[in-house]
């Protein structure tokens, strides 16, 4: 698990610095991701149907050990072995038993952003597996050795020129390769990969305790090959994924969709209910499903947390926000970016790991807006810089500067007093480049202008 | 109508000329206008910053200050956010405090929402007549109180022409604290928001913490882009009422 969440200030900065083609890059798709969002959302009544998942969403919550329960019972039924693991390293532990056992040489992945959360790569690499990621985003960005940095779109932050390149240097497609002759380049590879793997795995975008069915919505039909050619299928799936009736699919399969790329529905919708039958030829020979938690219990125990285990990644929090806008999903410095990442991060690895992250927005409230199962993001961010503050994790500075401020505010004379100071500076004291917050302030902007005289002023004089 | 003018911190000492406007616009339309002298700061930056306490410190001030008062107008959309939205937030916890404030919020107004909602009125003269006006959404009064169309309606009732900005609810990237604890994406976000501008005379908004950021940008890379409170435009809106037949 990559954790370097606490340096996002610095991050964020340097990547807008030196590498502006990522903000272009960033700009631009999820401009276009949200538009089509909207037009999606506007297609159906869509408050309602956020109201509605949101309230399945808590529900599936408030009662989750029944439905846990539900679930590994109905998934048993259909053949489905079902693990548990209570953090990474269990789920770790299971997958590499489960590689020593059945002998896995090659590995095909399904984009799946709990597996990155997990370190399942390193893990199948260290055992001496071949790993294979076979969404086109993911491919590009293993090619690269980079995390993802969107959790629909993992390569979002790179160009077609970079792609071209890359492509060029490992594949010898030439320099101005149209986007489709590249895609055709990777497919001939991932299909070799398909064809030879003897592991598919794979995340859930829902499980039906009613059922069990595992549910995965995609676009490239890898998840479809990635699942049923390898003989052996194992799904990662945190433990807030589930629904509780087949029937919830109606809805939730349509605003997955509309809410991540603005489609109806998704290309591919997988269905899954259990390894291959005997007389049928296709599919694996097992399915392994492994209910992870890491961190995900805690949350849920959170009295104001918990509302951030709702999320189904569609990443329209990410599309919608213009903070993600200027840097992309590295900066953030763990698996989950954005909005969600600077709420969710803190609840799975800690505030005092993840600092910086509530920080990362104006409070604009886009997110909001834009999240299927109206996930309260900018009320989460306040309830975690207020704990910043009530768990001393704030500057001294600050901390001394608020109470300032605030005896001030609360003393009609101090304000008077602070409000003549203003007007008595000279004008260079506002330009002033040694005070941190002022130099903040004035490097990229002209420098403050009081009103020549307050309006406190004007008003005593009388306003005609 | 008697109404108390919450002017806040920001407009009293940076922009007090629309702190005037906005009294001189009230009494044209009939309103008496008080303006309480004990008022400070509505506590919204420690609000943000995560000091609730300090906040609620600033709120009961506040509360004290306009306790009284019939109507409390501000041309601030932010403010007003956090006195009708943020406030009852602080007291959750505190059912008298949260009584007392709720009180306080149901009488709190964004004042072209004022002028719009309670007056009724949406024709304030023709003074804006062929000029093309930008208007910046504030975050806080777009997405948390809903208010959209009422400066649009004031301002278009004036004859002015509102340019199709599609990045017009897209947000400045000011944030309060957040444009100096994060200033390079801070200012890359004004910059986006600027880029997309056509061709205007003027950029207004309610939110004069925007409009600080915001001209201090422009200011600084030297663009010619005039930059006024809305509560400034609203009342040069009025000034050649009597050749306007509608005219409220
Ligand atoms: S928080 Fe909401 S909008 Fe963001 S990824 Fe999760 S479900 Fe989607």
């Amino acid at each position: 698990m990559r954790l370097r969440a606490n340096e996002y200030p610095k991050e964020s900065a340097r990547v807008i610095r030196e590498e502006p083609h990522v903000r272009e890059s960033v700009t631009g798709a999820t401009l276009n991701f949200d538009a089509k969002r909207r037009a999606a959302y506007a297609e159906v009544d869509s408050e309602q149907w956020r109201h509605f998942a949101e309230a399945v969403k808590n529900h599936v919550l408030m009662n989750l050990e029944h439905y846990l329960e539900q679930a590994e019972a109905a998934l048993e039924r259909s053949g489905v072995r079902v693990h548990w693991a209570e953090d990474a390293e269990a789920a770790q532990r299971i997958v590499a038993a489960l590689v020593r056992e059945k002998g896995v040489k090659r590995a095909v992945k399904a984009k799946t952003m709990l597996s990155e959360e997990l370190d399942i790569n390193p893990l199948l690499e260290s055992l001496g597996v071949k790993v294979l990621e076979t969404d086109l985003g993911e491919y590009i960005i293993q090619l690269l050795e980079q995390p993802p940095s969107h959790i629909v779109g993992p390569a979002i932050h790179l160009n077609l020129e970079q792609i071209r390149r890359l492509f060029h240097e490992r594949f010898g497609t030439p320099l101005d390769a149209a986007p489709d002759a590249l895609a055709a380049a990777a497919r001939k590879l991932l299909r070799q990969g398909f064809l030879e793997a003897d592991l598919g795995i794979s995340g859930a975008n829902f499980v039906v305790a009613e059922t069990g069915t595992l549910v995965l919505i995609e676009n490239e039909g890898n998840i479809r090959l990635s699942t049923s050619t390898p003989r052996l299928h194992v799904a990662l799936v945190g433990i807030e994924k589930l629904l509780p009736r087949f029937s919830d699919l109606s809805v939730f399969l349509s605003l997955t969709a509309r809410a991540a790329t603005g489609q109806r529905l998704g290309t591919y919708v997988s269905l899954i209910q259990g390894p291959r039958r005997p007389d049928e030829t296709d599919g694996p020979e097992e399915v392994h499903v492994v209910f992870v938690d890491n961190g995900r219990s805690s949350v849920l125990a959170d009295d104001e947390a918990w509302e951030t285990l709702r999320c189904v990644r569609c990443a329209a929090c990410l599309n919608a926000c213009p903070v993600y806008r200027q840097t992309g999903g590295h900066a953030y410095g763990y698996v989950y970016s954005g909005p969600i990442g600077a709420v969710l991060s803190p609840g799975l690895v800690g505030l005092e790991n993840t600092k910086p992250l509530p920080y990362a927005s104006s409070l604009c409230g886009a997110c909001f807006q834009a999240c299927p199962v109206r996930i309260p993001i900018p009320k989460l961010l306040l309830t975690w810089r207020h704990r910043a503050v009530e768990e001393g994790l704030t500057p001294r500075f600050e901390r001394t500067a608020l109470k300032g401020y605030a005896l001030a505010m609360t003393q009609p004379w101090a304000y008077r007093l602070a409000s003549k100071a203003l007007r008595l500076l000279p004008k260079k004291a506002l330009d002033n480049t040694v005070v941190p917050v002022l130099k903040a302030w004035v490097e990229g902007r002209a420098g403050l202008q009081p009103s020549p005289r307050s309006f406190r002023e004007l008003w005593e004089e009388g306003i005609d | 109508m008697k109404v108390a003018l919450f002017v806040t911190c920001l407009v009293d000492q940076f922009y007090a000329e629309a702190g005037v406007a906005a009294v001189r616009l009230l009494r044209s339309l009939g309103c008496t206008v008080a303006f309480p002298p004990a008022q400070t700061c509505c506590g919204q930056p420690a609000y943000n910053a995560g000091y609730w306490s300090e906040a609620r410190q600033m709120a009961e001030h506040t509360l004290g200050v306009f306790e009284d008062a019939d109507y409390v107008v501000l041309p601030s959309g932010s403010c007003t956010t956090m006195l009708r939205a943020f406030y009852p937030e602080l007291y959750r916890d505190n059912p008298k405090m949260f009584a007392r404030v709720s009180s306080l919020s149901s009488r709190s107004y964004e004042l072209a929402e004022f002028i719009v909602r309670v007056l009724g009125i949406t024709r304030l003269g023709q003074g804006l007549a062929g000029q093309r006006i930008a208007y910046h959404h504030g975050c806080h009064a777009l997405r948390e109180l809903g208010i959209k169309d009422e400066p649009i309606a004031l301002l278009r009732g004036a004859g002015a022409e509102i340019v199709d900005w599609p990045a017009a609810t897209e947000c400045c990237g000011f944030g309060g604290l957040f444009s100096v604890k994060l200033p390079e994406v801070s200012l890359g976000m004004a910059d986006r928001k600027l880029s997309t501008l056509p061709e205007i005379d003027v950029l207004t908004s309610a939110d004069g913490g925007c409009l600080l950021h915001l001209s201090g940008r422009i200011q600084k890379r030297g663009l010619p882009l005039p930059v006024k409170p809305l509560a400034a435009v609203l009342w040069e809106a009025t000034q050649n009422r009597k050749e306007d037949p509608h005219a409220a």
